[in-house]
């Protein structure tokens, strides 16, 4: 993946214009860009995940209906296969389901739920991560021991077998009656708490080879407090690596997401993530309604494969060691 | 060596007592055993007195203890969906689920191996590119949709496969197979691909980069010199070598194996332990979603602690392929 960068000169850098659009142009000039420029496999993936994000961000406009609003949805257009089949009918682009709702606006509703869980999901893990491996790393002792323990321990485990655990135990301590917007919430926090390792370990690894050097020490000398020379000057020396388990790990979460949907601990009917619609979908197979699930499926594999391919790419544009 | 030994025992005695505390907490703490049990209509007094008889009413420590030496004699209490013993309950489904773990290990293993190879040796052919390419994707491609995707093609569309179940099941004392009939073959194909395409694809990169690095060395350069035949060199070398790190990661994998096969299970309804747990976690079965964790902890901490301890028997070396690897 990884073509061999040779070292980029632009033609006019001594001109390059001073402000905001300075800033542009030497983001556009610098070697990241440069080798997203080499790659095509890239930039289509990169293509293909802004087109899934404005897809779901921009849903209510795009939509022919609001699939979840049962006013809007008529029986009499139910189980109509996609607009190219023979009894396709306008405008729904890629057939109804049972109930009249449109596959094509069900998967952009679903597409934005499956990345709000995704990205919140990370966030929340990222976040979780790099706190205790900023602890860990930056006061080490007793206190690395043990978050370093628990993080031992955590990933001789599959994350989903502990998503699935968080989310159970979650929903019999809140009771089996959460309204959706708590089914999500319990959903990212379940992502959160089986990803947050990787980040820790990073995280603690940079911490302890940053914090040994002069610039932590003038800031200890100085008299600023711990959680200041943390967060404002160890931490972003440990940014690069976190980006890449970030953009592997969306993918990550929006596979755990779908698939704890899909087995029917995730978001509910009413409120359906790509993972709930598949699942859905799966009871018309056997009737002969692939689009049902089909589309969801496709939608849901595309997300995750652009994703995949643009993390493996950032990954090695930003090591050095791979050039 | 035996220092070593023994502090990695401890270490996994230590996990699992962890693990054991977790699985208390859920089953004691994460919704009220007595309300499962009871209806609406029982009085305070046969509410407390089965609080009682249940040990409820003692000290946290006490019950801990309690629960600690019934979970190592296997008694795990009693379902709240099936009000039957846990512990039945596993043990009937356990040969279905590790069969189709075994199968599927396997399956990833023969064709793991066998296109790691052919990919490695022809480089550049298509074939080769193709395998890559199915790599990608089973990495990429959640399980279910995998499972989905076999069961329109070769269920619903061709019918040459069932979509669900095991088959036809022989008793052979307390455990059930479906190895001995027709059926039971047909109906673990398409699971056992599902579960193990993750691992082939692990298995298919480990053995071309092992395959790889291998042929540049100097003792098959010498055999070449020694003018052994092509054939010769790359099975009975090459190949020879590549295959302890690839038992490794398929014993370390095969953990996780189990684990996933909660999801093959759902979408295939294979009657085994994962799809018992999913149904568990819907229903909010405490007991044996407690019951569950420790036992799948208790393959895992074994499966690790052998593993690290044969490492130091065999070869030092492994350490650091297998940790690349997985």
């Amino acid at each position: 993946m990884s073509d061999a960068v040779v070292p980029h000169r632009s033609e006019d850098n001594a001109q390059a214009p001073r402000g905001g659009a300075g800033w542009l142009r030497s983001a556009l000039d610098s070697d990241i860009f440069y080798s997203f420029r080499r790659s095509k496999l890239t930039m289509v993936a990169a293509a293909v995940t802004v087109l899934f994000f404005l897809l779901a961000i921009f849903a209510s406009w795009l939509a022919v209906q609001n699939p979840f609003d049962p006013a809007q949805l008529q029986l009499i257009n139910s189980r109509i296969p996609p607009l190219w089949a023979a009894d396709g009918q306008s405008p729904f682009l890629l057939g109804t389901d049972e109930q009249g709702r449109d596959v094509f606006s069900a998967i952009l509703y679903g597409m934005r739920i499956s990345l709000a869980a995704g990205v919140s999901g990370v966030v929340f893990a990222g976040a979780l991560g790099i706190v205790l491996g900023l602890i860990a790393g930056y006061f080490g002792g007793v206190i690395d021991t043990i978050i370093m323990r628990i993080a031992d321990v955590q990933l001789t485990f599959p994350a989903i077998l502990i998503a699935l655990l968080v989310n159970g135990v979650a929903k019999s301590v809140l009771g089996n009656r959460l309204d959706e917007t708590a089914t999500l919430g319990v959903l990212v926090i379940a992502i959160g708490l089986s990803f947050w390792v990787q980040y820790a370990r990073t995280v603690r690894g940079s911490v302890m080879v940053e914090k040994n050097k002069d610039y932590v020490a003038a800031a200890q000398l100085i008299g600023l407090p711990a959680p200041k020379i943390m967060l404002r000057h160890v931490l972003p020396n440990t940014m690069g690596p976190i980006l890449v388990i970030a953009t592997i790990n969306l993918a990550l979460a929006i596979i755990t997401e779908a698939t704890l949907s899909f087995l029917g601990s995730g978001m509910p009917d009413t409120m359906p993530s790509l993972g709930t619609l598949i699942r859905i979908g799966n009871n018309y197979l056997f009737a002969g309604e692939w689009w049902i699930v089909a589309f969801p499926g496709i939608a849901l594999a595309g997300l995750i494969l652009s994703i995949n391919l643009l993390g493996d790419w950032l990954r090695d544009a930003l090591n050095p060691k791979l050039r | 060596m035996l220092a070593f030994t023994l502090r990695r025992i401890l270490q996994a005695i230590g996990v699992m007592l962890a693990v054991g505390v977790i699985a208390f907490a859920m089953f004691r703490f994460a919704g009220d055993p007595v309300n499962q049990m009871v209806s609406i209509d029982t009085s305070a007094a046969q509410r407390a007195e089965i609080r009682h008889s249940l040990g409820l009413d003692d000290p946290v420590l006490v019950q801990f203890a309690h629960y600690f030496i019934n979970a190592l004699q296997f008694k795990f209490g009693v379902s709240y969906q099936f009000r039957l013993p846990v512990s039945s309950l596993l043990a009937e489904r356990m040969p279905a689920t590790l069969e189709l773990a075994i199968c599927a290990t396997l399956l990833a293993m023969v064709a793991g191996i066998l296109m790691g190879v052919y990919s490695a040796l022809r480089r550049d052919t298509i074939l080769a590119k193709l395998f890559q390419a199915v790599s990608l994707i089973g990495i990429s491609l959640p399980t279910f949709l995998i499972g989905i995707l076999l069961i329109y093609l070769f269920a619903v569309t061709l019918g040459w496969l069932p979509s669900f179940g095991r088959g036809e099941v022989v008793k052979l004392g307390w455990w059930s197979t479906g190895l001995l009939t027709v059926s039971g073959w047909k109906a673990i194909i398409m699971p056992a691909i599902t579960l193990g395409l993750f691992q082939m694809t692990l298995i298919m990169r480990l053995v071309r980069a092992e395959m790889l690095e291998v042929l540049r060395t100097d003792y098959i350069r010498f055999a070449r010199a020694r003018g052994l035949t092509t054939r010769a060199i790359h099975f009975g070398h090459a190949l020879k070598n590549t295959l302890v790190p690839v038992i490794t990661v398929a014993g370390l994998q095969f953990g996780s194996v189990i684990a996933f096969s909660i999801i093959t299970e759902t979408v295939f309804q294979w009657p085994g332990m994962g799809l018992l747990f999913v149904q568990a976690v819907q229903n909010v079965d405490i007991p044996i979603m407690a019951a569950y964790l420790l036992m799948v902890s208790l393959i895992f901490v074994t499966i690790n602690l052998v593993v690290d301890i044969l490492y130091t028997v065999v070869d030092p070396r492994l350490r650091a392929t297998v940790s690349r690897a997985t």
